[in-house]
């Protein structure tokens, strides 16, 4: 069966399990037409030029995997930031987890989406977000066509939401080929402040696909703190679609921290809609084998005295292959900008790629705009320094690329996660020096 | 201590040690001495263990081992310590840090566990008063932004942290105002026993008036052309290289 049939298919028996006549199912079969009409992306769309996604979309995947997976907190703790006390929305196969998760209506809502889809009381802030700003590409449409579950994230005014959010979605390879379509909504009030680490992590070889969308609003003076961790096994596949909503003096900083994964592509969109936002999104991308990490950043400038800072720091070993496509635009109203976007890379192998496309379409003349670019190798000279030290080739290595790296971790807030990507980057490396400059 | 027959080797294909023999014994000072592009760097590089420089022949032994097929963290496992002329910036590693991850991994080479965290502050401590660093440095990235005089005092720093057998200093006088002179110097003097051995390879004669040497060797095109003491450096200071180019030109 082609992966359009699977899909068609597959939507009909979705259609016998959900409410058809609710708003968001109205949302899905546009959206399913929406994805009949695009298709998959292709090579030949800009896009996707450096981006092959045609292995991914060849497999017979399971839309709705087995729902009886059990798993033990045990066998997932290393998952989560166990150090810390966090609030947890788990899910398992696409399910949500009651016994593994944590979750609150306290003073805020930090639940589930198949709740907040189908309860009345949510409504008003569902029929205000979701979909949103999630854009119509055919493949946020795919999601759009068979999200129900998720995260859903509510804080209202003048909140500080009292520990981190931890969105974890396990996959137990229950089926031979799965394809997940998680579906998470932040919306932030004014003056509130939320952090949540998100994380896709398959538990066993089968191959997972997963198209995850998620829609973030940040209020006026709202403040929004969000890491991605990708250090999934090298048969999973990510496609990530983020889309952030940024009214006027609000902060929003992402980070992305991709090590894993067999290809990962990464859309990250934000949009400014007053002024004085700030808007950061810093990455870190350690790849090695075949691995491929594609990172396409958006940030619109629409209003007046806002800045955005992006920075990218890039390692590639073996043949892996990286893509770094970042766009900046800025409104003609939207002057007194200050735009910088910074991309390092380094290639350890002869065999590694990265296609790097800084992109700026700037019509205020009253901004400051400013890219960097630079792909380079490990310096010999401080190879040698370092070994004539005393410090191993392998070590001496990994000093080098963290060192490389550590800016975009400076930038890490919560020192828990902060020691934890320490952690994976020194397993990934293969070193058991501590890292922690 | 240090047994060095025969060395020869080149860079890039082009031979720049011809051919070097040289004795060293516990508890003495070599100056190596000699004009501008007579091999002094390569001759640290290549018993450091640089993979840029080929050795051609010859053979360096350490304490009856020989050591020239061994990887230079190897070498310096084994007490081999090299001040380089130009100590290269790493940015985003601290020289606590870095001093930490050195001295741990020779001493896991060693067999040795891992130094207690509280020595080794106290060790940093005692070495960093000795080159008289400032505390605030230590927390500093790696040589970057020093002064010429700080990497200087730096590199000493490092060798008195690791206390190695066999330390070659390479250039050290060059960039020092002298009050870092003297600093360094005096370092280099406390760091002295009768178990280890020091080279000092200068250019000039002002380092040698500091740290004095107990044979001065003169390297010109590759080769160790003349030996002698102290007083050889006095005499090189006086009357410069030419008369040993010509007497070996001849």
């Amino acid at each position: 069966m082609s992966f359009k049939d699977n899909i068609i298919s597959s939507f009909i028996a979705l259609e016998s399990q959900v409410d058809t006549d609710s708003y968001v199912h109205g949302l899905r079969s546009d959206a399913l037409k929406q994805f009949e009409t695009v298709g998959i992306p292709q090579r030949k769309d800009e896009a996707y030029k450096y981006t092959s996604l045609k292995s991914l979309f060849n497999k017979d995947y399971s839309l709705f995997p087995k729902t009886d997976s059990h798993i033990e907190y045990r066998d997932i703790k290393k998952y989560l930031m166990h150090e810390i006390d966090t609030y947890k929305v788990i899910f398992v196969d696409g399910v949500y987890n009651s016994q593994l998760s944590q979750t609150t209506h306290d003073k805020y809502d930090i639940c589930l989406m198949s709740s907040a889809l189908s309860k009345d009381k949510y409504a008003p802030v569902i029929e205000n977000h979701y979909n949103k700003i999630a854009g119509n590409d055919s493949l946020t449409s795919l999601n759009t066509a068979f999200a129900r579950e998720g995260a859903y994230i509510h804080v209202g005014k003048n909140v500080a939401v009292r520990k981190p959010i931890e969105i974890v979605y396990f996959s137990t390879g229950n089926e031979n080929a799965a394809m997940m379509q998680p579906r998470n909504l932040v919306v932030v009030g004014e003056n509130s402040q939320v952090q949540i680490i998100e994380r896709h992590q398959s538990l066993s070889s089968n191959s997972v696909l997963t198209n995850v969308v998620t829609e973030i609003y940040a209020d006026q003076r709202a403040m929004v703190d969000y890491y991605k961790i990708q250090n999934d096994n090298v048969e999973a596949s990510l496609i990530d679609h983020t889309s952030v909503e940024q009214q006027s003096n609000s902060e929003v900083r992402l980070h992305t921290f991709s090590f894993g994964g067999s290809i990962t592509r990464n859309n990250l969109y934000f949009y400014q809609k007053g002024e004085h936002c700030n808007s950061l999104l810093n990455g870190v991308t350690i790849l090695e084998g075949k691995q491929h990490v594609d990172h396409s950043t958006l940030v619109h400038h629409t209003q007046p005295n806002c800045e955005s800072y992006q920075e990218y720091k890039q390692i590639f070993d073996d043949r892996s292959v990286g893509v770094f496509n970042g766009k900046v635009y800025v409104d003609k109203i939207a002057q007194k900008i200050n735009a910088f976007q910074q991309n390092n890379n380094i290639l350890i192998s002869d065999k590694a790629t990265i296609n790097a496309k800084p992109q700026l379409e700037i019509f205020a003349d009253d901004v400051r705009c400013s890219h960097g670019c630079t792909i380079g190798q490990l310096d010999e000279d401080a190879m040698f320094y370092m070994q004539s030290r005393g410090i191993g080739k392998k070590e001496a290595r990994a000093l080098l690329m963290f060192a490389f790296a550590n800016s975009v971790l400076e930038s890490v807030k919560i020192p828990e996660v902060k020691s934890r990507i320490t952690k994976i980057i020194a397993l990934k490396l293969g070193v058991e020096i501590g890292l922690e400059l | 201590m240090l047994k060095i027959k025969n060395l020869k080797a080149s860079i890039e294909d082009k031979e720049i040690l011809k051919g070097i023999n040289l004795e060293i014994k516990p508890g003495e000072v070599h100056a190596i001495m000699g004009p501008n592009g007579s091999g002094k760097s390569t001759f640290a590089n290549v018993i450091a263990g640089r993979e840029e420089y080929e050795m051609t022949d010859g053979s360096i032994e350490l304490d009856g081992e020989e050591i020239s097929e061994l990887d230079p963290e190897e070498r310096a496992h084994r007490g081999v310590f090299l001040s380089f002329q130009y100590p290269v910036e790493i940015p985003g590693v601290s020289v606590t840090n870095f001093m930490k991850t050195a001295i741990n991994e020779t001493r896991k080479a060693q067999g040795k566990d891992e130094m207690p965290a509280k020595d080794m502050l106290k060790l940093i401590r005692e070495k960093s008063e000795l080159l008289e660093i400032d505390r605030k440095f230590l927390s500093r990235s790696l040589n970057e932004g020093f002064s010429g005089g700080e990497k200087k005092r730096n590199e000493i720093f490092q060798m008195a942290m690791l206390e190695p057998k066999l330390s070659i200093l390479d250039e050290t006088d060059s960039g020092l105002d002298i009050d870092a002179l003297r600093i360094v110097a005096n370092g280099v003097n406390k760091l002295k026993s009768k178990d280890n051995a020091t080279v000092v390879i200068t250019h000039y004669q002002r380092l040698l008036d500091y740290i004095v040497p107990d044979y001065v060797h003169v390297l010109y095109k590759g080769r160790i052309v003349k030996s002698g003491g102290k007083e050889l450096a006095h005499e090189l200071e006086e009357r410069g290289y030419d008369w040993i180019k010509e007497e070996v030109d001849a």
